[in-house]
Parts: C-alpha cells; structure tokens; sequence
C-alpha cells in the first residue's frame, strides 16, 4: 500500500477566530502503481490532503502512512519520505531560484547528499522525462517559456526519484500542446516505471482518460470515491458539489434524450465513437 | 512558524474599540508612544501595563494572539537589552570583569528600555489588530491632508502603505509556499552554522523576490486597467466621522498622557 490515510482530519488556525476545518474524518487507501485522481471544487481541501501525503502538514488528528509507515511517528527521517514522496505543486515554475536548468534541478539530489555522478545521472534523467531539449540545460531557466519552465521545475521533482509522485494540477495554464505531451509522459512513467500518480485535475475530460480511481472532496470530506467508471456513474450528483461529468457523456445523454438507444456510461470520446458506430451498425444506419 | 507574525494583522471581532474612528486610534496611538517616553520610572511602567491590559479587554482580541507580535522582536530586544546592560556607565560598579563592567545604572537603563520597547510593540498592535487595513489608510490619508498645502502627497502616502500592508499576508503566504515547495526537494532550513542557514535561504529569497516583482507588476497593471490616476477628485464610499464614543476614548487618552507625565 502505497499511501494509507485514517480518520484524518486538519484544523488550520485553531483556537482563533480564523479557524477552518479543512478536512475531516478522511480514510483512503492508495495501492502501489495506482493512477489516482483528486476531485473537488475550489477550497474543497484537495491542496491540504497532497501536503498530508509528504508530511509538509501534521495533521490535527489521525495517521498518515506511507509504505506502511507512519510517518509522524518518532525517529522517521522526514527528507526520506519527501524522497519517496515526490509532490509536484501548483504552478511549480515559481519555485525555480538557480542559475542554469541543471542546478536547479541537481537541488533535490543534492539534498540527498548523493554523488556527483548520480546526480548528473538523475538530472539527465529527469530532464529526458519531462522531454527538455539538451540546449536548455545550461540556459537560465529564467529564460525559458511557461510549459518549459513547469517542466524543469516536474524535473526537479522526478530527479529525486520518488516512488510515488503527486500533481497539483500541473497542466493548469499550459496550452492544448503542452497538456497533452505533460499527461502522455506522467502515463508513460507510470507505465514503465511502475510509478504511483496522485493526480489533481479540475478537468474531467483528463481525469476520464487518465486516473483509474477517483477522489472526490467536498467540503473536506470525502463524498464519493472509487474507480473512475464507478464515481462518473454518479452523474448529475456530481454538478450539485460544483463538479461535472467528462463532456462526452452530456453528448451521449442527449442523445439518448433524442431517441438514440444507446448507452451513455461513456469515458473517453474513443468510448462514445465505438458505441455510436456499434448502434448504427445494428441500426442500418442514420434514418 | 512564520505566521504567527501579528505586526499589520487584522483580528476581526466586534469591540468598543473595533468600532471606534481609526483617527482616534491612530492619534491615541501617538499619544502612548509620546507618553511612554516620558515615563523614566518603574512604577510608570506598572500603570502603563495596567492601563494597556485592560485596553486589550476592551478590544476583546486575546491577549495570546498580542503576545505572539513579541516573537519576531525577541532578538532586537535581547540585543538592545544586553548592549545597555554593558555599555551604560554610572552608578555603583555590580560587576566587573576585565574589560567589562556592569553597573547599576546600566542594568536599569537596559531593563527600561526593555519594557519601553515590549509595551511599544503591544501598545501598537493594539492598532493594527482592532482596525482593518482600508480604515487605517483612510484615517491616515484624512490626517495628513491638513498637510498636502505644504506639498505632503497625503493620498498617495496612504495608498503606499495600504498596499504595502496588504502585501504582507501574501507575501508571508508566498514565503510559506516557497518553503514547502523547497523543502519536498529535500530542503532543510533548521540545522547547520549560520553560513550554512543562511546559504539555504537563497532557493526562498530568489523566488521570493521575482513573485514580488511579478505581483507588484500586475497590480499596478489593474490599477490603471480600472483608470486610477491618484487622489485628485476621488470620492469615498464611507466617509469617516468622529461619534461620541470618539470623544471619550480622547478623554481617557488625555487622562492616560496626563497620569504618565504626572508620575
């Protein structure tokens, strides 16, 4: 078990007229090498939850696990966590501060008190990863565009080589082109490397494609959580706590509403193709 | 850890205090610092703090939340503390020890200035903590503007500083960010000399100050984007005016300043 979390709740600011609860009563598991995703409105405690899984946060109450550890226990190394816990947050590029590409992303190794050999090691690659041209290494990473510098800053992440690698909406202000590349190199690691992704998205249409099980916060509980398929078949109770389905499957429901009799538990546009072809095959085609 | 900085921090509760005209409290402000430095004796000081803790009744914030302000000056205070203690001459010799010598006068001038400065910090955070950002800079830009004849830019001063205190939460919230990015890197800012500390701020200070710049940008951006140009001919949606509840805090301020130059 990769991530293991009970009756988890956090207070932030007790005891003075700031307090909020930002989460509460939370139990989740996630397995070695899951794809998973975290869902929820804005201020729905998905932020506070990833800083739980590093220990960047103590909670007020209840145990967080990692590999079966616990980690605020006495005489946990906390850097050996954040090394098997690698967090990705939102806007990373912000936290970039060194000279070239490659500093930056030597830093986290560094830290690790490595070798200089495995430290070019891992930044060359992390850098290949993320798919950053070798021209850019010894550029400023002051001089690079947004997506580029969101990837340097994922790099300094991946370089530490964690076991599990969690995303603060990393595509959040990227272009189309750049959404794509980001999210087809997360699932190739966690593909090939077996890596455990925790994902947070406010697009559906992502988390249909990619997550294989989904999170869903609301107001610092966890409303529903399950495999992808399992938590969009909720539908329309989704839109009542500020979310919404993956796109396609409001294409699919009006068709149905239209006539088509067709099914409408879709993910993926690929999804809806082959169940529209397969109705009109058996159909005879369009009337 | 670096929240608990209070200096320019809003405690929204509903107080006498809360409720008074910020240029009461901003002029009743100046009447203590003036006062405090009046005061040379300790039984002065006695009556300040009594005076002071039953002002923080009043204003309802706790008195917890006031004491926290006192934590980023602990290194000040212990510096002007020791400096007075050794470098003060006059009195009878206490102690003495080669070049070093610790008298009498020195240890009082060092314990009140110790207390001057404590009771200075809670004294104006008793300020900022009852009255909200936009209040403060609106009283301040309406008592310098009997000084714009003699060209004091009072509107612009006070845009200055409503900005640079809204600026303070963010920045500390950036600061916190910063940190805890850094520190899933495997970061570490509490062990190690003072070299080593200090090198370990650079990966906070760096982004620190670009997000500044980048922010300090954008606002001013907006501000044009909604067409300020300054305070000429700007109208206000609350206009301040003094009650009578104003009347009497001036009446206990007058008394406070009054008692303190007395003893």
């Amino acid at each position: 078990m990769a991530i293991k979390i009970s009756g988890l709740t956090h207070i932030y600011n007790p005891g003075t007229p700031f307090q909020k609860t930002a989460l509460e009563d939370i139990h989740l598991e996630v397995a070695d090498g899951e794809f998973v995703g975290i869902i929820g409105h804005t201020g729905s405690g998905k932020s506070t939850l990833i800083q739980m899984f590093n220990g960047l946060l103590r909670p007020t109450s209840g145990e967080v696990y990692i590999k079966g550890k616990n980690i605020h226990e006495k005489g946990i190394n906390k850097n050996e966590i954040r090394q098997q816990v690698g967090l990705v947050f939102q806007y990373p590029e912000y936290q970039l501060f060194e000279m070239t590409v490659y500093d930056d992303v030597a830093f986290g190794p560094k830290n690790l008190g490595l070798s200089k050999e495995e430290i070019d090691e891992r930044v060359r690659y992390a850098l290949e990863a993320v798919g950053l041209d070798k021209k850019y290494y010894e550029k400023s990473p002051f001089e690079l565009s947004g997506g580029q510098k969101r990837r340097v800053a994922i790099a300094g992440v991946l370089a530490m080589k964690p076991d599990i690698l969690i995303l603060d909406e990393p595509t959040a202000g990227l272009d189309p082109k750049g959404r794509t590349s980001l999210f087809n190199q997360l699932k190739q690691m966690h593909e090939e490397l077996k890596l455990t992704i925790v994902l947070i998205s406010h697009s559906m249409e992502d988390m249909a494609k990619y997550a294989e099980k989904l999170i869903v916060l609301y107001k610092g509980k966890i409303a529903y959580q399950g495999t992808t398929r399992e938590v969009f078949k909720e539908g329309r109770k989704l839109e009542a706590i500020g979310l919404a389905m993956p796109q396609i499957r409001y294409i699919m429901e009006e068709l149905k509403a239209r006539g088509m009799n067709i099914g409408t538990e879709v993910l993926t546009v690929e999804e809806a193709a082959d169940l529209i072809k397969n109705y009109l095959r058996n159909a005879g085609g369009v009337k | 850890m670096i929240r608990d900085i209070t200096i320019g921090q809003y405690y929204p509760v509903a107080s006498p205090v809360h409720r008074l005209d910020p240029r009461t409290k901003i002029l009743l402000t100046f009447i203590y610092i003036i006062s405090l430095f009046f005061i040379d004796f300790f039984i002065g000081y006695g009556f300040v703090v009594v005076a002071l803790y039953a002002a923080i009744n009043v204003t309802r914030v706790p008195i917890k939340f006031m004491l926290k302000g006192l934590r980023g000056i602990v290194f000040i205070l212990l510096f002007t503390v020791v400096l007075n203690i050794f470098f003060t001459p006059g009195g009878r010799v206490l102690f003495s020890w080669n070049f070093i010598t610790v008298t009498e006068g020195g240890v009082k001038i060092a314990l009140m200035m110790g207390a001057r400065l404590i009771l200075l910090i809670i004294g104006s955070s008793i300020l900022t903590l009852t009255t909200s950002p936009i209040e403060l800079t609106d009283g301040i830009e309406s008592l310098l503007n009997p000084f714009r004849r003699i060209g004091v830019p009072a509107h612009e001063i006070a845009m200055m500083m409503s900005i640079s205190l809204r600026f303070i939460p963010i920045l500390l919230e950036e600061t916190d960010k910063i940190m805890k990015a850094q520190m899933a890197r495997g970061a570490d800012f509490e062990t190690g000399n003072i070299v080593r500390r200090a090198k370990a701020m650079i990966p906070i200070m760096v982004p620190l100050f670009i997000s500044a710049f980048r922010r300090a940008e954008e606002l001013a951006m907006a501000m044009e984007a909604r067409c300020y140009r300054g305070g000429v001919g700007r109208t206000r949606m609350n206009s301040l005016q003094y009650k009578r509840r104003d009347c009497y805090a001036f009446i206990i301020g007058t008394l406070f300043m009054i008692v303190c130059f007395i003893l």
